[in-house]
């Protein structure tokens, strides 16, 4: 047996599944790249990163490329040499120097591994910056440690947003007070449409609410003829007064567990977690959550969207039902996802997140036994593309869900492959479409079945070739 | 738009900075000025006059500088194309990640059995690695790769800045596991901290490849018209289009370095006649030691655009025999057709556009030879991570009045490109959104926009249509809303 057919055999999977240190094309990014995401949701903030000017070349490049928008973000250049003395000095020049071309509102520092593996004081460094002249006292600079060697992207989104809020917030919680509104943290999400979603939503609802952090303009900002640096939509003062918030969703609890555990535990918040909402049954238990903190009912327009949505569920079930997924991403987007293709009679197979942990495995696991349909799949948390790709080719499945990283296996598998989560660099304009809401709902039902009517038509022979599908 | 305006608008452009960052930011930009004629023989001499422009030192923290690091110059550019190796990012995963297939090296071969070009590779650290070192990981890495990849023909470990910081001794572990496994396994030193730029990742990774590559094999058949591609990553297909060329001429391309490239015959390219070089900046250390180890000559070409590739074609064969000349002229009279139709078609749509580029490597001045094929003027080019000896091969390339920016920031090329107003302004992923929303038309001009090639006869038909596209592209009538009274 030559090389090529031997790595689609079940004796190759097992030498697959048997690695122990060797990573092959994991589906989680390093840190600061959550960071600076999460930083460009903030009215005039400037994502700033201490250490080597390489990595902030690379978290701008890739989050251009899936966005197809600018973004703009600082290092302060750490060499050689600050590798031996520390990079004080690199900040305190730094932020001079970007304080003054950029003019910004804030500056949202994370690190780079270099800096954390020397040991940096980002609070001690900004404060000398501070009596160095670099930047006014009262200019805010949050500070997010975001070791690479730690978690994931998603693990630095949190971080920052959490570093964002305590630098905004110092001095503001008036206990017992509350401002009537709720706050709402999106996490790491490629689809920032969904962002406006989830805020009409409240609109709909008469649900007054701050998002945490609002970057859909930054993200999908209009062409105009003029360029301007920042469109993070959510204002500093709202950021501040977040803390005083009648209560907090996280739309993706492993995105943000320590910032709405902080919401919870130091304002006395009530906070409610969800996973990736998509599909009807997931958002509606996220509009419930809604209504339950802030005792707003669901209007009637809003009923009539979710009746349009199931009714694209019933129309395209003959698409769904049966088919077998394999699905790969970051853990909330896996839940998301895998109580979508449930409810729509599809079958998760195979469910692989390099950046789940065993608490995901084991809510993955109580999910698919929630429904028949879900007694074929399994969850490799910790796992890469390499392993998903021995699991398609000795365990064959209908279709691939995931980022654009999985286009190799689906070749391989001779499988279609739809696009959702980061990053998305190989098709245009899917970040402008959500894929949460009811509306999110009739988007994915949309592309998962008219993908397989495609799939269909292009492999039909002409006796089978059909008008009606 | 006269000299003194622009540079007096330098000047004041450059007073947004604080007082040393605008010292030192004033040293990198300049405008070319009516001089006595540097002539490409001088190239290489020290002084270029009033448009002396520093370069190669690093950057200011805080500016926004497009630059990469030595893990990008090194694994991203010049060892990730070698497509029968595994290139492991040592390290945390991120470098990998963002690194991962995103330069558009093409190449040969089933991926996963002898191609290794579009995959992450990582080691993955965890705290306890930086706490405990990396070392027993990496060798288990080494054999994992080995029992789960036969055909790979080496390991190339490529560090990130934690391994340099951490003390680990890669190049004990790297020679253990060559030794255990029977295969080259090559430590590189390319942490990102070290250096200014992407350029010293460049050079170590050519240091990297003399030691432990080249010479290691033998040609079986040497013959007299053997070459070597160096610098050319095969971005869109671009070697290939090159390589082409170069055997349509009789020449016998024994190997590439490095896109579409094999380090079994990489091993063997010191036994070539003459080294063809591309991307100077990026390999030609790895020229200069063939040359001085074992006294093979090299030669730089540019393949961008026909009268720069007739040029070039004529300059390679020149320094061989009268057989290979007279194929020269037969290739340059074959395409010449093709190519006047190219310039016919699509000239009158671009003729007297005014473009500003902003690229890496051999592009800021590779590159305008092409446009000037089309009629187009290159009003402004400058390099992310050029040396002395890239921009004094650059200025006899641009007229009097260009406007030349090393390690431009983005505050810096915002407001020259507002100044300037180009047609078309070429440069980065990084670079291209800010434009196209001031509604200035842009390509990619490290990846081809993902277009390409761009290199060779087959590449300039694909390089005209692109930049007509990105110009004259209806779209851009619709920037401007029709109740809005004035345009940008």
């Amino acid at each position: 047996m030559n090389t090529a057919e031997w790595i689609n055999t079940v004796e190759y999977k097992e030498l697959n599944f048997a690695r122990k240190s060797l990573v092959i094309n994991p589906t989680k990014a390093c840190q600061p790249l959550g960071a600076f995401f999460c930083a460009s949701g903030f009215e005039g903030t400037l994502p700033y990163e201490h250490g080597s000017q390489g990595c902030a070349a690379y978290f701008r490049n890739n989050l251009a490329r899936h966005f197809r928008e600018p973004f703009p973000a600082v290092s302060d250049s750490m060499t050689e040499d600050a590798a031996v003395f520390g990079g004080r000095a690199n900040m305190t020049e730094g932020l001079r120097n970007a304080y003054e071309i950029y003019k910004p509102k804030m500056i949202a520092m994370c690190t780079s591994c270099m800096a954390e593996v020397i040991g940096e004081d980002l609070k001690a460094f900004i404060s000398n910056a501070k009596d160095a002249g670099s930047v006014p006292k009262e200019f805010p600079v949050a500070a997010a440690h975001t070791p690479s060697f730690i978690g994931s992207h998603i693990t630095g989104y949190d971080n920052m947003l959490l570093g964002i809020i305590k630098t905004l917030s110092e001095g503001r919680f008036k206990d017992g007070e509350r401002n009537g509104k709720i706050n709402i943290i999106p996490g790491f999400d490629a689809h920032v449409e969904n962002i406006r979603e989830i805020k009409r939503y409240m609109t709909m609802m008469g649900v007054p609410c701050t998002v945490l952090a609002d970057n859909s303009d930054a993200f999908d900002s209009p062409l105009t003829g003029s360029y301007s640096m920042y469109h993070g939509k959510t204002t500093l003062e709202e950021a501040a007064d977040s803390v005083n918030a009648v209560g907090t969703i996280s739309i993706q609890a492993y995105a943000a567990p320590k910032t709405a555990k902080e919401f919870k535990t130091e304002y006395g918040q009530r906070v409610a977690e969800f996973n990736y909402p998509m599909g009807v049954a997931a958002f509606d238990k996220f509009l419930m959550g809604v209504s339950e903190i802030t005792g707003r009912a669901i209007p009637d327009s809003i009923k009539e969207e979710r009746g349009r949505a199931v009714d694209a569920a019933t129309d395209a079930h003959p698409y769904f039902h049966g088919k077998r997924f394999s699905l790969f991403g970051d853990p909330d987007l896996m839940l998301g996802l895998v109580g979508f293709i449930l409810e729509m009679g599809g079958e998760p197979v195979h469910i692989v997140s390099t950046n789940g942990t065993k608490k995901f495995a084991n809510e993955m696991t109580a999910l698919l036994a929630t429904s028949p349909y879900g007694s074929s799949g399994r969850v490799y948390a910790g796992k890469d593309l390499w392993h998903m790709r021995s699991l398609l080719m000795t365990e064959p499945v209908d279709m691939l869900i995931g980022d654009s990283h999985g286009k190799y296996a689906a070749r391989d598998a001779g499988i279609p492959h739809v696009r959702v989560g980061f990053p998305i660099v190989d098709r245009v304009n899917l970040h402008r479409y959500a894929t949460l809401g009811y509306k999110g709902t009739v988007n994915l039902i949309t592309w998962i079945a008219n993908t397989f009517l495609e799939e269909l038509d292009r492999k039909s022979d002409d006796a089978h070739f059909e008008l009606l599908r | 738009m006269k000299t003194t305006e622009v540079k007096d608008f330098i000047e004041e452009l450059l007073r947004a900075y604080p007082e040393k960052a605008r010292k030192n930011r004033a040293s990198h930009i300049a405008v070319k000025e009516a001089e006595p004629e540097v002539t490409a023989e001088d190239a290489g001499a020290p002084n270029c006059g009033t448009c002396a422009i520093k370069s190669n030192v690093k950057s200011i923290p805080g500016v926004m500088t497009a630059r990469g690091c030595a893990y990008a110059g090194s694994k991203g550019v010049v060892w990730g194309p070698i497509r029968d190796m595994v290139h492991l990012s040592h390290g945390p995963v991120g470098c990998g990640y963002y690194s991962w297939s995103t330069r558009r090296n093409l190449a040969q071969g089933k991926p996963g059995v002898d191609n290794f070009v579009p995959f992450q590779f990582t080691s993955d650290f965890q705290e306890k690695d930086i706490v405990y070192g990396g070392a027993q990981k990496l060798e288990e890495i080494c054999r994992e790769i080995k029992t789960l990849f036969p055909e790979a023909k080496g390991i190339s470990i490529q560090s990130e800045c934690p391994i340099g910081l951490i003390g680990d001794d890669i190049e004990a572990s790297a020679k253990a596991m060559q030794k255990e496994l029977d295969l080259p396994v090559i430590p590189v030193r390319c942490e990102g901290f070290r250096g200014v730029s992407q350029s010293l990742g460049h050079h170590i990774a050519n240091d990297s490849i003399r030691d432990h590559v080249l010479g290691k094999g033998k040609l079986p058949d040497p013959g007299p018209y053997d070459v070597a591609i160096i610098g050319d990553y095969n971005i869109g297909g671009d070697a290939w289009a090159s390589r082409k060329i170069i055997e349509e001429m009789g020449l016998r391309v024994v190997a590439m370095w490095s896109g579409d490239g094999q380090i079994e015959t990489m091993k063997q390219t010191h036994s070539v006649k003459i080294n063809l070089i591309h991307c100077y900046r990026s390999m030609n250390y790895i020229a200069r030691h063939m040359e001085e180890e074992y006294g093979i000559p090299w030669m730089e070409y540019n393949f961008f655009g026909p009268t720069k590739i007739e040029a070039s074609v004529r300059a390679i064969a020149a320094r061989f025999d009268g057989r290979i000349q007279e194929n020269a002229e037969k290739v340059i009279t074959k395409y010449k057709p093709a190519m006047e139709a190219v310039v016919s078609k699509y000239r009158p749509r671009l003729k007297g556009k005014r473009v500003m580029l902003y690229v890496g490597g051999l592009r800021p001045r590779h590159v305008i030879g092409a446009y000037e094929d089309l009629g187009m003027d290159i009003i402004g080019t400058g390099y992310e991570f050029g040396h002395a000896d890239d921009y004094q091969r650059t200025l006899p390339q641009v007229g009097d009045g260009t406007v030349i920016y090393d390690d431009v920031s983005e505050y810096e090329m915002e407001e020259l490109v507002r100044k300037l107003m180009p047609d078309l302004v070429a440069s980065g992923i990084k670079e291209k959104y800010v434009f196209q929303k001031m509604g200035f038309a842009f390509r990619q001009m490290h990846s081809w926009d993902y277009s390409g090639p761009y290199h060779g006869y087959d590449g300039f038909p694909i390089f005209a249509r692109d930049m007509d596209m990105a110009i004259n592209s209806p779209t851009w009538k619709l920037v401007r809303a029709p109740w809005e009274k004035e345009a940008r």
